[in-house]
């Protein structure tokens, strides 16, 4: 089976690799495995926003991986990302490529002022792993609003979709 | 699969559009200036344009002049930077949709995106609709494309050029008049008038000099020589509607009418002789009243030489967004009322409804939007109609049997008129003695 790299760009709450990692399992059909890469964020800090270009970030990821035929890298990182056409991101990944990469800072409850939940950072951290993972097996966003292939453009619409994929889309994914 | 086409000067803005867009499934193609922008939009259209207001060469704003000109449907976004709100504000007011801030909120982007793709569905439909208008309307004010209307017109046609007698057959509303009238409009008799005549609408003593005229004091009120219908209708098509009601005695006098084309006035001597091609129509069903003796069968075989029948709404697949649209123009113009489109609730209870009383209910129905409705929308709260699934035709509590049914449908319309059993018998399709019995078998009141 092909494999998925999970590569953490930080320190990151206790279960949550675990977590995602058990989520993708259950859905995708990859085996994962840890990895630690030399990728540090800052080379992709912009001062001026205050926030990680995603998109070199991306690049990078997969450069340094260097993934096999069929693997795939997926990033996961604590600091704010953008595009620069968008105020931020949840994540980025290459539609049909390698490269997946999303952040926990906007799904951290506390991010909008609210008391921390790790339970919830997890639940919704799975949910934008698959996500982003689901982009590289050629999926698009679902108009399912269960699937979570659904786009979310906040954390609420996170919390709406579900930690698995539509019918439709898991077919596509076969 | 929607498109979009991102027009941009900066790379890393193109880049960023396409990915985005491209994890929802669109079609993106990117342009890095107006003049790429238009050679794009000469090799194939798109839902949307995304553009920046300012660019080297020709800006966002001359951009979206020309798009509009060469074409219209694509729904323009323009993008702009904090400075230049100003600009935008120009562009809305030059027909640009909307208008977003670099850079902008996904959450903004993705509904103003899906706004903008609803917007333009709207538009190519009403697009649509207008071509099919104009494509169908060559036959005067007949609207639709449905199997069985074209049936129907393809019958008017192969009978206008002939001198033969048509029967129009069809439901209340259903058009049955303009069916007459593009007959006798597509006949070589078209330069002389058409002349209708309501055959349900006079008393004998009436309909006979409405037909025939009559000589200066042939009755009291007489005071002129007035030419009748018949007389009128010379050299062009007499139209005999609701024939199915006139009397037995006036079924005669047409008859004898119809057989020679010669007549008297009333109170006259003289032979009068005219040349007129008769159309009728009726809602009912002539074979049954010959049957029931209630319709003379010399008649109605000189009447039935050429059937042709007109469907019912409610069988007339796809017609009635073509139907509303039409009266939608037609009314908007009439009234001055500046509509120019159906919201697709509106549209979507439109299609639902079964409309009995046929196209002219959806005539009504859609000049009561135009009264009750704000331009330039009608919206689904300005039709009289009820939600689909809701309960317009349950029976009343208690009624659920056929014959409680009956009972009170029977009621109902001797109420509506006035206890008189003739009317009442003429508008359930039964004869009167069938009725009283009905009435004695229920016990019902007479007014």
């Amino acid at each position: 089976m092909p494999r998925l790299l999970l590569s953490p760009l930080s320190a990151l709450d206790r279960g949550l690799i675990p977590a995602v990692a058990e989520g993708i399992e259950a859905v995708l059909p990859l085996t994962v495995e840890l990895a630690t890469l030399p990728v540090d964020p800052e080379e992709v800090w912009d001062e001026e926003r205050g926030q990680y270009h995603s998109t070199p970030l991306l690049d990078l990821l997969v450069k340094t991986a260097g993934p096999g035929e069929g693997d795939r890298i997926l990033g996961v990182t604590e600091g704010d990302l953008f595009i620069p056409i968008l105020t931020f991101v949840f994540g980025e990944a290459q539609v049909g490529g390698p490269g997946a990469v999303f952040s926990l800072a906007r799904l951290r409850p506390t991010f909008y002022g609210l008391p921390p939940d790790p339970s919830l950072l997890i639940e919704r951290a799975v949910k934008e792993a698959l996500h982003e993972v689901g982009h590289t097996f050629g999926l698009v966003h679902c108009r399912n609003p269960d699937c979570a292939m659904r786009a979310s453009t906040n954390a609420g619409e996170v919390d709406l979709k579900r930690a698995t994929l539509c019918s439709e889309c898991a077919r596509l994914v076969g | 699969m929607p498109s979009i086409l991102v027009v941009d000067d900066e790379k890393v803005v193109q880049e960023s559009l396409r990915r985005w867009f491209g994890d929802y499934g669109y079609e993106v193609e990117v342009a890095t200036d107006g003049k790429e922008a238009l050679a794009r939009l000469v090799e194939r259209s798109f839902d949307i344009m995304l553009a920046d207001i300012r660019m080297p060469g020709m800006d966002g704003l001359e951009l979206l002049d020309r798009v509009k000109e060469g074409a219209p449907t694509t729904v323009v976004i323009i993008m702009t930077g904090y400075a230049t709100v100003d600009y935008a504000v120009r562009a809305l007011k030059r027909g640009a949709w909307d208008f977003v801030k670099k850079p902008f909120d996904p959450d903004d982007l993705s509904r103003l995106v899906e706004k903008a793709l609803e917007h333009r569905g709207l538009v190519a439909e009403n697009i649509q609709l207008k071509q099919s208008l104009a494509e169908v309307s060559d036959f005067g004010d007949i609207v639709g494309e449905s199997s069985g209307i074209k049936k129907t017109l393809e019958l008017v046609r192969t009978v206008a050029s002939t001198d033969s007698t048509v029967l129009i057959l069809g439901e209340s509303g259903t058009g049955k008049e303009l069916i007459a009238r593009a007959v006798h409009a597509a006949s070589p008799r078209r330069y002389m008038p058409i002349v209708p005549v309501s055959c349900g609408a006079l008393p004998d003593s009436l309909m006979e000099s409405e037909l025939f005229g009559h000589e200066k004091g042939a009755f009291t009120g007489a005071q002129y020589r007035r030419k009748g219908k018949l007389e009128l209708a010379d050299g062009g098509t007499l139209f005999l509607d609701e024939i199915g009601e006139i009397s037995k005695k006036t079924q005669v006098d047409l008859l004898r009418v119809l057989e020679d084309h010669t007549f008297t006035r009333l109170g006259g001597q003289q032979s009068i002789h005219t040349d007129f091609r008769v159309i009728a129509a009726t809602h009912r069903n002539l074979e049954e009243m010959v049957r029931e003796g209630t319709f003379r069968q010399d008649l109605f075989y000189r009447l039935n030489v050429v059937t042709i029948p007109v469907p019912p709404l409610r069988e007339r697949e796809g017609d009635v967004p073509l139907l509303a649209m039409h009266f939608l123009r037609c009314l908007s113009n009439q009234m001055s009322r500046r509509f120019e489109e159906i919201e697709p609730e509106a549209m979507r209870r439109l299609c639902a409804h079964q409309w009995p009383g046929n196209v002219r209910e959806l005539e009504n129905a859609l000049e009561r939007a135009l009264v009750v409705g704000v331009p330039p929308v009608i919206l689904a709260k300005d039709l009289p109609l009820t939600a689909p699934g809701s309960a317009g035709v349950a029976p009343p509590p208690g009624a659920t049997s056929l014959a409680s049914m009956e009972k009170l449908h029977i009621q109902r319309v001797l109420d509506e008129h006035g206890g008189n059993v003739s009317r009442a018998a003429r508008e359930l399709e039964i004869d009167r003695v069938t009725l009283y019995n009905k009435i004695k078998k229920y016990d019902l009141k007479r007014g």
